[in-house]
């Protein structure tokens, strides 16, 4: 149940095309992660998988069958959008039934489900409340379960967090993956914050204008990024890349040093460079350093405690042992 | 405009208007009222002092009073249940992409600007004419005789062409409402399993709801008071004679300033009946 496979997808709308051939399998109960720059096509994709948009060439087989024209209600997927889309005239219990409703189930299943819904997801209190009195974070919920009502062979989530504030997010994603470990049901989640798709997700699909750049579980994505895009996508703060004669000491056209590992010392090192901004996080510190004469700026991690003034001297040494090696066409060596 | 001061600021600027606006609608009002209670012949001896309300019970006494309001209720129903129901088709129809939208919008907005009079005339003559009037030519195409349409459906007629004169109004307003309706929602209804009719009736006509209640009121204030449409093809015959139209003849044609009044006073009592009716029933949508 929930097996999604897209096989050489295409979408154009008129002339353009937003989504050249693409081929996607993702497995029954994963938490599939669709990240990317702004624009890149995710909610496109998103939008075809629930059928929401017609595809313009090939097809998508879900639990192994051709649903390529099968209408949106017919494919037994749920969608959480991003402006949770609550009909507002509807109370909360209205409203997580109304899926039920439309599929004429009788009413003491349907009090049954949404009853389990509204106490799974914290929402007893508000039940008879209409969304327009409700919290983003409860909202959310309110959205979360007319999806769950229905037992869809998978969910999909576009953005689902990205009007929640900051603290409210951390929570939601908590509970959104543990939504996902209980009911072991395929999830498909579109989101461009990244700490988001490193924490939530078994595997990540990093897109780029339409295409997949890179396939993978997120420490895979993190520890061997396949092109220049996805090592600096994945990772915050950004990887400092380092091109040149540096560079071809490592035999490579580029190199890519994460922050978190690249020491920094005040007395020597490999590199030595003038102390910009430096942020205190408090746990960390991170250090931007500049005028080491191989990129503009070079970011670095250092423990909390470490504390450098505007404008020392410092001296940085990369971890040998993971730094990752580029050449001319971007593409990962080794 | 929290503070004190604001406020009474705002009070002292928005007097001007407020004693204008007063003065506008209080003046004619105590006209009325006043002539009401006095018998006023112009032709006939003129002003003949009070005489209470005798004036009152004559104009409802008379036959033709009952009749009159109720052909008021049914041209102000009929018009109100036609452009509503077609105001709410054509808006979801234009909102549909297609070639061209832009002059349809503006096709379909035009009847506005067409003054009721002559509006009312071209019906009368270019359309619903037994002889020379398009439908009688279509009737005939057919091998049906034309229908005499102003003598023998005249109630129908008129609440045909006033229909067509409010029906862009309607659909203009509903339009803007179909408009602003949250597409999300929509693609929603659609996952949850809602074919169009499920998702028409249980999103799109609640987010109508204030739209159609906006028509419905405004429709009515002038819908009760419609008068050159009468007056210019059946001339209240054929059972067409509305409370306005009632007034109207008594003022003018029976010459009685004094009645009329008094039907001017009854025509208020009827609108205030109507519009607390109105709100009652749909007003509640205005709440939520
Ligand atoms: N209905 C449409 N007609 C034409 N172009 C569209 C349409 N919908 C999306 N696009 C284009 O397709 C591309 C992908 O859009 P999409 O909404 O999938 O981006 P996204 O990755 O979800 O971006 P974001 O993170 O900003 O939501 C964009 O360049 C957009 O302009
Ligand atoms: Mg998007």
């Amino acid at each position: 149940m929930g097996r999604i496979t897209l096989n050489k997808v295409t979408k154009s709308f008129g002339e353009t095309q937003v989504i050249p051939p693409l081929d996607l399998t993702i497995e029954d109960g994963e938490f599939t992660v669709f990240v990317g720059p702004s624009g890149c096509g995710k909610s496109t994709l998103l939008r075809l998988i629930a059928g929401l948009e017609d595809i313009t060439t090939g097809h998508i087989d879900i639990d192994g069958m051709d649903a390529t024209a099968v209408p949106p209600a017919k494919r037994g997927l749920a969608m959480v959008f991003q402006s949770y889309a609550l009909y507002p005239h509807m109370s909360v219990r209205k409203n997580i039934a109304f899926p039920l409703r439309m599929a004429k189930m009788d009413q003491v299943e349907i009090d049954r489900r949404v009853d389990n819904a509204a106490s799974v997801l914290n929402l007893a209190d508000y039940i008879d409340r209409r969304p327009g009195q409700l919290s983003g974070g409860q909202r959310q919920r309110v959205a979360i379960g007319r999806a769950i009502v229905r037992e869809p062979a998978a969910f999909l989530f576009d953005e689902p967090l990205s009007n929640l504030d900051a603290a409210l997010r951390v929570g939601m994603r908590l509970e959104i993956s543990e939504l996902h470990k209980r009911l072991e049901t395929t999830m498909i989640y579109v989101t461009h914050d990244q700490v988001e798709a490193m924490t939530m997700a078994d595997k990540i699909v990093v897109l780029r204008a339409g295409h997949i750049e890179q396939v993978g579980s997120p420490l895979e994505l993190y520890k061997a990024p396949r092109n220049l895009f996805v090592a600096g996508f994945i990772g915050s703060p950004k990887m400092n890349f380092v091109e040149g004669a540096e560079a071809a000491k490592y035999d490579a056209h580029t190199v890519g040093v994460r922050p978190e590992h690249i020491a920094i010392s005040g007395t020597e090192g490999a590199w030595k460079g003038r102390v910009g901004v430096s942020e205190h996080l408090g746990s960390d510190t991170f250090f931007h350093v500049h005028d080491t004469g191989l990129a503009e700026t070079l970011t670095v991690r250092a423990d909390g405690e470490v504390s450098f003034k505007h404008g020392d001297t410092v001296y940085l040494t990369p971890r040998e042992d993971v730094v990752h090696r580029f050449d001319a066409q971007g593409l990962r060596i080794g | 405009m929290a503070t004190q001061s604001s406020r009474s600021a705002a009070r002292l600027m928005m007097a001007p208007a407020v004693i204008l606006l007063l003065g506008w609608m209080l003046a004619p009002l105590i006209t009325t009222l006043y002539f009401s209670f006095r018998r006023y012949l112009p032709l006939r001896g003129g002003d003949q002092g009070w005489v209470g309300f005798e004036n009152y019970t004559r104009f409802i006494g008379s036959s033709a009073f009952w009749p009159s309001v109720q052909t008021t209720l049914i041209i102000v129903g009929g018009v109100l249940v036609i452009t509503v129901l077609l105001g709410i088709v054509l808006a979801l129809l234009l909102d549909q992409p297609m070639w061209g939208q832009g002059i349809v919008r503006i096709l379909v907005i035009a009847p506005f600007f067409v003054m009721p009079t002559v509006s009312a005339l071209v019906w009368k003559n270019m359309f619903m004419d037994p002889v020379n009037g398009l439908f009688a030519h279509l009737w005939k195409f057919f091998g049906a005789t034309p229908v005499e349409w102003l003598s023998q459906a005249s109630l129908q007629s008129i609440v045909m062409i006033v229909s067509w004169q409010w029906l862009p109004f309607a659909t203009l307003i509903l339009l803007t409402a179909v408009q602003s309706l949250d597409g999300e929602q929509l693609e929603a209804a659609e996952m949850d399993g809602a074919p169009f009719i499920k998702r028409f009736w249980y999103i799109v006509l609640p987010h109508l709801g204030r739209a159609i209640t906006i028509v419905i009121l405004i429709q009515t204030i002038f819908l009760l008071s419609i008068f050159a449409e009468i007056f210019v093809t059946t001339g209240g015959a054929f059972g067409t004679r509305t409370l306005t139209y009632l007034i109207f003849q008594r003022v003018l044609e029976s010459q009685n300033i004094g009645l009329g009044s008094a039907g001017g006073v009854y025509a208020i009592i009827l609108a205030n009946i109507v519009a607390i009716f109105l709100m009652r029933i749909v007003g509640k949508n205005l709440d939520n």
